[in-house]
């Protein structure tokens, strides 16, 4: 077991990837010399060779298309999107073909493909270099997309991507990469795809988030401790497709929930997740189903107060928290 | 396309280096697509199908591209129009006909997908959409994990003019041409893009914007079968020999509507039309051939009964053959969600 960073845990997956199937390589724009503007890829180059760490030209769509082709070959391509904001010229890549391949084949081509992409804000990138894109791509049958909050996630959900028989998409908090370190086993270890993942146990109230925002979820529900409320917190880990069961059993545990995601509201993961509930179990939930999100503007300012003023943060997590908790 | 001169000078297939019996299957699979493409038009109109998009008129290039290529190995990815294409690399009538029809056991989607949206791991007829010209950064994808794993096999695609205007060409282009990748690009060039035409489209050439992207683009008579034969092996000459891609613009003419769905008198005259219906690629192939000794009056009855009793017997097939169970709608959206099997 090593104490690493977030972001040491995803190259780590990666190299340990590549070293176990040679078939396994990334590509994306200043991935190889430079090891990726966030260091993500650093070192890979100089380990596996200029072919298996692509520095491609600055064009989306083929660095998705491409990556497509060479998994239909039955490659295992690790594409690199530099930031999410810059992956919507590869959305007809990504949903009409990546995630239709299988079904439209009648199963007979298929596309193991995983797709890297940062989100988030707070790091002052002002609207396009900090968005949450995941509503985009969520509803779309035949993707998968997962979303790590740990270090520990970062590496088992990375690994599980690349030897996932469909197109994963993989969204990597960037305000993760230095901020959160952890324990990371250096043994090959997956975290299975559609499984969400208790965090702790309560009583009280249950928050459901994903991503970042669950680091500060954490952080409050040790404090509410101390005032006597009781927070069970899941993580969804895997937005597509989602762990019902288990979102199910965590809003069962205290009837009361709290759906928690920086991406905006409306349109949002969270809607779904709530759907989910007032379906399976509105009769049994004790108060209504709350949700706390991004503020329904196109992307954050790089002003700090107003970046500040549109990114979730502890204060705002305990403050919905102890809300619910009232209720 | 005629052969002057004393019986002494060399054939251009056999120049070339097709054999006779090569050069006759060409025009066997050109009459068969043509053949099977008057059918669905028939069809449609019959109400037996709902929709039908023709090729009509690039039966030629489509040919002369496939006898050119490796059909042991080579990767392809044709576009809607390619039913030549795909008949020369191995597909069957009743195949296509079983798409048509919107089958089960349709090899190309099982049912699933509009006909012309070809598809067959067997055949390495690679699965293709319709939003237009997204194949071809997969073509360019396959020919890097040609290089990758150092396999001596191309990559082949082909689109309409109207698809060169899409940024997945230009981006796939130039990285194919950043990294020399073993894939040829063929245009087929008929002058329409649904409505509108060559001139509204495009205001250059679209070979010459292989020169931007750092590597060679051809314009070749799409109705001359030999001479797209030509350009097509030494751009696979190339490209296996580590030259990098090639860009190749087969001019010729959409001699139908865009689909049955289309009218095309709306936007072009039949005098246009009937222009170059009279420079069909696959009547001056067959004159070739005639000229050359290979092939007769007699022959071309006789082919022209066997090509029709390949397509009855598929019609027959293709429309005869179950649908898919309706919930069988819900298989393959992942790996291992069906429920019986399936490839």
């Amino acid at each position: 077991m090593a104490i690493m960073e977030y972001i040491d845990a995803i190259r780590l997956a990666m190299k340990e990837e590549m070293e176990r199937d040679e078939d396994v390589f990334v590509l994306g724009e200043d991935v190889g010399v430079k090891g990726g503007v966030f260091t993500t890829t650093k070192g890979l180059q100089q380990q596996f060779g200029e072919m298996r760490v692509l520095d491609t030209p600055l064009a989306e769509s083929v660095i998705a298309g491409a990556a497509i082709g060479a998994a239909m070959y039955g490659m295992k391509p690790i594409a690199e999107m530099q930031y999410s904001d810059f992956m919507f010229p590869a959305t007809n890549q990504i949903i009409s073909e990546a995630a239709k391949i299988r079904y439209r084949s009648n199963n007979d081509w298929s596309c193991p493909l995983v797709i890297r992409a940062p989100i988030g804000g707070g790091i002052f990138g002002g609207l396009y270099h900090s968005q949450c894109p995941e509503s985009v791509f969520f509803g779309t049958p035949g993707l998968k997309i997962v979303a790590p909050f740990t270090a520990y996630d970062a590496k088992g959900l990375l690994k599980a991507a690349v030897r996932d028989p469909d197109p994963v998409l993989y969204f990597e908090n960037k305000k993760c990469y230095k901020l959160v370190t952890g324990d990371v086993p250096e043994t090959d270890y997956v975290v299975p795809i559609g499984k969400a993942n208790v965090l702790r146990e309560g009583d009280d109230i249950t928050v459901i988030s994903y991503s970042l925002p669950l680091h500060f979820a954490l952080e409050a529900a040790e404090e509410l401790a101390q005032e006597g409320i009781s927070a069970h917190i899941l993580d969804l880990r895997t937005l597509q497709p989602l762990d019902k069961e288990g979102i199910l059993e965590a809003a069962r545990k205290t009837g009361k929930v709290l759906i928690i995601h920086e991406d905006n509201k409306f349109g949002g993961i969270g809607g779904e997740v709530s759907a989910i509930l007032a379906e399976e179990m509105l009769y049994e939930l004790d108060a209504p189903i709350m949700r706390l999100c991004g503020p329904d503007v196109p992307a954050m300012p790089i002003n700090p107060p107003g970046e500040k003023f549109f990114m979730l943060n502890k204060e705002k997590v305990k403050e919905a928290m102890r809300h619910l908790a009232l209720y | 396309m005629t052969q002057n001169g004393s019986t002494q000078q060399t054939l251009r297939h056999v120049e070339l280096g097709l054999t006779d019996d090569q050069a006759i299957d060409m025009y066997v699979k050109m009459l068969t697509a043509r053949r099977f493409d008057e059918r669905n038009l028939l069809l449609q109109r019959a109400g037996k199908i709902n929709f039908h998009v023709s090729g009509i008129g690039q039966e030629a290039a489509q040919v002369a591209a496939a006898f050119a290529l490796d059909r042991e190995q080579d990767y392809f990815l044709p576009y809607y129009r390619d039913y030549a294409f795909v008949l020369s690399v191995g597909m069957t009538v009743r195949e296509l006909m079983l798409s048509v029809f919107a089958k089960a056991e349709d090899p190309n989607s099982g049912g699933r997908q509009m006909p012309g949206h070809f598809g067959s791991k067997r055949l390495r007829i690679v699965t293709g959409s319709s939003p237009v010209t997204t194949q071809v950064p997969h073509a360019v994808g396959i020919a890097l994990a040609a290089k990758m794993k150092n396999k001596p096999f191309v990559s082949f695609v082909t689109f309409g003019e109207g698809s060169s205007n899409q940024g997945d060409f230009h981006e796939g282009c130039n990285f194919a041409g950043v990294h020399k990748l073993p894939v040829i690009f063929m245009c087929e060039n008929n002058r329409y893009a649904i409505s509108t035409p060559l001139h509204k489209s495009i205001s250059g050439n679209v070979y010459e914007r292989a020169i931007g992207y750092g590597f060679p683009g051809v314009r070749v008579d799409g109705n001359d079968v030999l001479e797209v034969y030509r350009v097509m092996k030494e751009a696979r000459a190339r490209a296996v020999a580590g030259e990098g891609p090639t860009l190749i613009e087969a001019m010729m003419y959409r001699v139908s509507p865009h689909s049955t769905s289309d009218n095309d008198l709306a936007y072009r005259t039949k005098e246009e039309v009937d222009e170059h219906r009279a420079k069909d690629g696959m009547i001056a192939y067959k004159q070739y051939l005639t000229e050359a000794g290979l092939w007769n009056d007699e022959k071309d009855a006789e082919l022209e009964k066997t090509i029709r009793a390949v397509i009855d017997d598929a019609t027959e097939y293709g429309d005869k053959a179950p649908f898919p169970p309706a919930d069988d709608i819900l298989r393959h959206v992942y790996a291992g969600d069906d429920r019986e099997g399936g490839n």
